[in-house]
């Protein structure tokens, strides 16, 4: 074939990584859409708010990386609430295409201001120290940090699907998905759970946001940049199964990897191929439930 | 029906209130800053353009032979028909004699051909691309500050010579990228180079993690970063991640600006070699000069070379209008040409006729932290590449104003 | 009698336009106009969420420019030929596409246009990120020169009379009642016998059609094709026009899109202001005002008439 196994395998992993990426931030996509049937367009900007917010915690008030993983999905996910309650709640008896619009609308104006306030050149956030350095696998040095990001990111999809799957309040939130009006009639506060569901979603990607920041540069841009992909993701994976979009996140991930080795021109339109086909042949997803 | 007249009305009252300009009198010459205010260029060049053209027109005094000099500026977005629309509008309704700076190559090619046909100056600090001396040449234009050649032949030869005789390229996969890289490619090769292999990226792209990983795998001693921008900071960024800088390759960024290596951050950059044509603590008058523009920023930034450029244009613009007494586009580049450049900018400067500005360009190389005194202290001056060195002969440029071509 | 003389008063204000208002001003709002006009044949009419329209309206650009830059065709054959490939584009993309409604439906098209975006960024003939440029404007029918703005101007009237001619039959005649049929009430308007899915794929085609138009006439208009024209930012802007204006309504379109151009053009020199004012309208039209400007304004002067006499009691 005449690609050394040590590309090969230098190559997976690094795909690997940015699924990492792609599965945390389609996770909480495919939260939102699951519950609230909204194709949430915001999500990469409130990814880059996660960013944006961990930077200025470093640059204006000197708290580090570790507090940020904590502080910026709350901050990102506190406006996720306020987006909901405010603005979403109202669509909710409507078209869902217009909640994608409202989302797609809010996407460009918070990208807009953050573009308008910083620029587009990117601000420097360093690695957390007892992070930093790598090691050497034999086939490529790999980043602690970037070993790290797995590790997390496997952690909190994996907390996740535990949350909604095994515990009672997932438990009543697919109950919810399923039938919202039958859910109310047992006492249960719907709306509050979609919005906390929205503001959980957001958080999620405000994590990311956190996360990526060592690895990108912090930009306004780096949420529209993304947020295309991840549509790709959750829409192959499945748009309500939590699962389907890990898994799909992390293989499509690892294609992308693939396809840098082999083609790397084509590296940034295989996912949208895919998609194409994945909606022709088995339209709910690869792991979704037919409706 | 009276529905349809309401909205026709309300139509048009909007089009109106959109489309109306206001006239402004001839006997003014009206300089107009196209760039990048709010994307990937807008540290570069932005509003720290807007407000060198302003230093310029001060200090020439606000008037040329008894008439005003105004300023006006647009964000072109880094979009071809976005600029194209701003400079059609100035010159046809807004009167506007000279646009300058127009960093971004696709857009600086849609501004030449607006300019030759309408017949104004076209003062280019900010874009890149040498066909703008070349085949696309205008004998109204003027391009200040850098180009891929010379960014190609300083850094190129420079390291190569140097003993990095065997070269890997990182691509931008648009245009520039590639032009940046095949000027490389062959400077490298007329060094004594070898090119092991090259690879493109996406353009832009944010993870250049397996790019890297193949640049290492080719054992090649250089490293080029063909892109510029948030590209080169990514890969540079990712480059010191991946340990590259400890297995002994060197990394080049082939168009990096000052605002690159702050967004980078000293601590990953420390060590890059890098082409420029001017930085702002080389001398007493650079850093007089730095410091004015500095304050009038609101102070904590530095001027990039495409800032000091477009100071340095719109003075010998001014300059030229004074000469030659009209500010009739054909004849102030003639006179333009006629008057060598030596301000804060450089010192032995020339336009020749193919419209590109020779000067002398410069081999730094970014300080380590702890070499670094003050705040934008980043460069050690290696070298100064003299302007003929640097630039590509007037011969080979396919320029059709060019004699005997 | 009283609709004559609007539509007199329409084409007067049409014809002086020109000498009033910064003609390539007008002739952005008249394609964008047209684009909006063409996209809301699909949404309005017919109920289908397109988010990857640029796909179209760009190709179409791509194509008059290589037209006309390499094979030196006249403007009419350019334009032609690009309203032809987007067409064809939209039948395939449509067969595509409409196998899958709502959200789906919308994600399929935003796939291909990102396709198509990154074709156009890789293709040789697009010069990717420059674009085609200095698109000449040439002759029309090989007579007519259009380098003039004003002739220029009343070409592109013409074709954008044109265009929104055929949206204005399609959509007053059978066919067009069957699509607001399929956007009330799919399920049903198969039950009544109409093969649904050969009305949606013609109306994609039509649609994708004139998009092509649209964007065929602004490349010679502008004389730049550029990768801004694929781009999914503007499938959004068209979306956006369409929203704004009032989907559903004839002018509404028409009226989005040259408030959204003016404010483009207004404001290009505060860069980051245009997106979030943009954004901005989007959320406050789906929030408060659904029914876009024009919509709005019809209810209001229903409402007015439906509104008892003062003197009735």
């Amino acid at each position: 074939m005449g690609i050394p196994l040590p590309v090969l395998f230098g190559q997976l992993l690094l795909g690997l990584i940015n699924g990492a990426f792609y599965a945390v931030l389609s996770l909480g996509l495919a939260l939102i859409f699951g519950l609230l049937n909204i194709i949430n367009f915001a999500h990469g900007a409130q990814y880059m708010m996660g960013a944006f917010v961990a930077w200025l915690m470093l640059t204006m008030l000197g708290i580090g990386y570790w507090p940020a993983l904590v502080i910026a999905p709350l901050v990102v996910g506190l406006f996720g609430i306020a987006v909901e309650r405010t603005m979403l709640r109202r669509l909710a008896k409507l078209d869902p295409l217009y909640g994608l619009l409202l989302t797609f609308g809010l996407a460009l104006v918070i990208e807009g201001l953050f573009r308008n306030f910083y620029g587009v050149s990117g601000q420097p956030y360093a690695v957390p120290s007892a992070l930093q350095g790598g090691v050497n696998l034999g086939f490529m040095f790999l980043p602690i940090y970037r070993g790290f990001v797995v590790v997390a990111s496997l952690a909190i999809c994996l907390g996740s699907w535990l949350l909604i799957e095994k515990t009672k309040l997932g438990a009543l939130l697919r109950a919810a998905t399923e039938n919202p009006s039958l859910v109310r009639a047992f006492g249960v506060n719907v709306p509050l759970m979609i919005t906390a569901t929205y503001g959980f979603g957001a958080a999620l990607a405000g994590l990311a946001g956190v996360l990526a920041a060592p690895v990108y540069s912090v930009n306004p841009l780096m949420g529209s940049d993304i947020i295309i992909v991840v549509f790709a993701v959750v829409v192959i994976g499945g748009m309500g199964s939590i699962l389907g979009s890990v898994l799909t996140g992390f293989g499509l991930g690892l294609v992308e990897g693939l396809t840098k080795v082999f083609y790397p021109q084509a590296s940034s339109t295989i996912i949208f191929v895919i998609m194409a086909i994945v909606l022709l042949v088995k339209p709910a997803g690869l792991f979704g439930k037919a409706s | 029906m009276n529905l349809r007249k309401w909205a026709f009305v309300s139509a048009f009252a909007l089009i109106a209130a959109g489309g109306a300009q206001a006239q402004i009198s001839d006997n003014v010459v009206k300089i107009g800053v196209l760039n990048d205010q709010s994307g990937a260029y807008s540290d570069l060049s932005g509003k720290g353009s807007v407000v060198a053209a302003q230093m310029a027109i001060d200090d020439f005094g606000g008037k040329v032979k008894g008439a005003p000099v105004q300023l006006i500026s647009a964000d072109h977005q880094n979009k071809p028909d976005v600029g194209s629309a701003i400079a059609n509008r100035w010159i046809d309704e807004d009167k506007v004699d000279a646009i300058v700076d127009v960093p971004t190559s696709s857009v600086a090619l849609a501004i030449q051909e607006i300019t030759r046909t309408k017949n104004r100056v076209h003062l280019n600090s900010g874009a890149g691309s040498s066909a703008l001396t070349g085949e696309k040449c205008s004998p109204t234009m003027v391009h200040w500050s850098y180009d891929t050649y010379a960014q190609a032949h300083g850094t190129g030869i420079a390291l190569t010579k140097q003993g990095g005789d065997s070269w890997f390229f990182i691509t931008a996969d648009y245009a520039f990228g590639n032009a940046l890289r095949d000027d490389t490619m062959a400077a490298v090769k007329e060094a004594g180079g070898k090119v092991l292999g090259a690879v493109s990226a996406p353009f832009p792209n944010t993870d250049f993690s397996s790019f890297l990983l193949q640049a290492q795998g080719s054992g090649a001693k250089v490293i080029g970063l063909a892109n510029a921008g948030s590209d080169t900071i990514n890969a540079i960024k990712q480059a010191h991640e991946f340990g590259l800088d400890k297995s002994g390759q060197k990394l080049t960024g082939l168009l990096t600006f000052i605002t690159d290596v702050h967004s980078i951050g000293l601590e990953t950059a420390q060590g890059l070699v890098l082409t420029d044509s001017w930085y702002w603590d080389t001398n007493d008058e650079t850093r007089a000069w730095a410091k004015r523009w500095s304050e009038k920023m609101g102070g904590g930034r530095m001027p990039t070379s495409v800032h000091a450029g477009v100071y340095s244009a719109v003075m010998h613009y001014l300059k030229a209008i004074d000469k030659s007494g009209t500010d009739e586009a054909k004849k102030v580049v003639d006179t333009m040409r006629t008057i060598p450049v030596n301000d804060m900018y450089t010192k032995n400067g020339k336009i020749r006729a193919d419209g590109r500005m020779v000067h002398d360009m410069m081999l730094v190389q970014v300080k380590k932290p702890s070499e670094s005194k003050y705040p934008w202290d980043y460069y050690n001056v290696l070298r100064t590449i003299p302007g003929d060195e640097a630039y590509r002969p007037l011969d080979k440029g396919n320029c059709p104003l060019v004699a005997g071509k | 009698m009283n609709r004559l003389l609007l539509w007199l008063i329409v084409l007067v204000v049409a014809l002086a336009a020109p000498y009033l208002v910064y003609p390539v001003f007008l002739m952005k709002g008249l394609c964008f106009a047209l684009f909006a006009v063409s996209f809301n044949l699909l949404l309005g009419y017919t109920g289908l969420l397109s988010f990857g329209h640029a796909a179209f309206f760009g190709m179409a650009s791509y194509v008059v420019g290589h037209a006309m830059t390499r094979w030196g065709v006249t403007p009419e054959i350019g334009i032609l030929a690009g309203t032809l490939v987007a067409g064809l584009m939209g039948l395939a993309f449509g067969f595509l596409a409409i196998r899958r409604q709502g959200i789906y439906f919308a994600m399929v098209t935003l796939a291909l246009a990102q396709m198509v975006h990154f074709f156009c960024l890789q293709a040789p003939f697009t010069h990717g990120e420059d674009g085609i440029q200095a698109i000449p404007r040439g002759r029309l029918l090989g007579m007519l020169p259009l380098d003039e703005p004003h002739t220029l101007y009343y070409f592109v009237l013409a074709v954008f009379a044109g265009g929104c001619w055929v949206v204005w039959r399609a959509v007053h005649s059978p066919f067009g009642q069957v699509l607001r049929a399929i956007r009330e009430n799919e399920p049903r308007a198969t039950s009544l016998g109409y093969r649904t899915q050969h009305f949606k794929l013609a109306a994609f085609t039509l649609s994708a059609s004139l998009a092509g138009l649209a964007g065929a006439t602004k490349a010679i208009v502008f004389q730049l094709a550029s990768l801004t024209d694929v781009h999914w930012h503007t499938s959004g802007e068209v979306v956006l026009m369409t929203l704004l204006g009032g989907m559903g309504t004839a002018l509404g379109p028409i009226a989005g899109a040259f408030v959204v151009v003016a404010i483009e053009n207004t404001l290009a020199e505060l860069g980051a202001w245009v997106t979030i004012i943009q954004g901005a309208i989007f959320v406050l039209v789906v929030l408060l005002f659904r029914r876009g400007l024009v919509g709005e304004a019809l209810e209001w002067l229903r409402l007015r008439a439906a509104r008892p006499s003062p003197q009735g009691k």
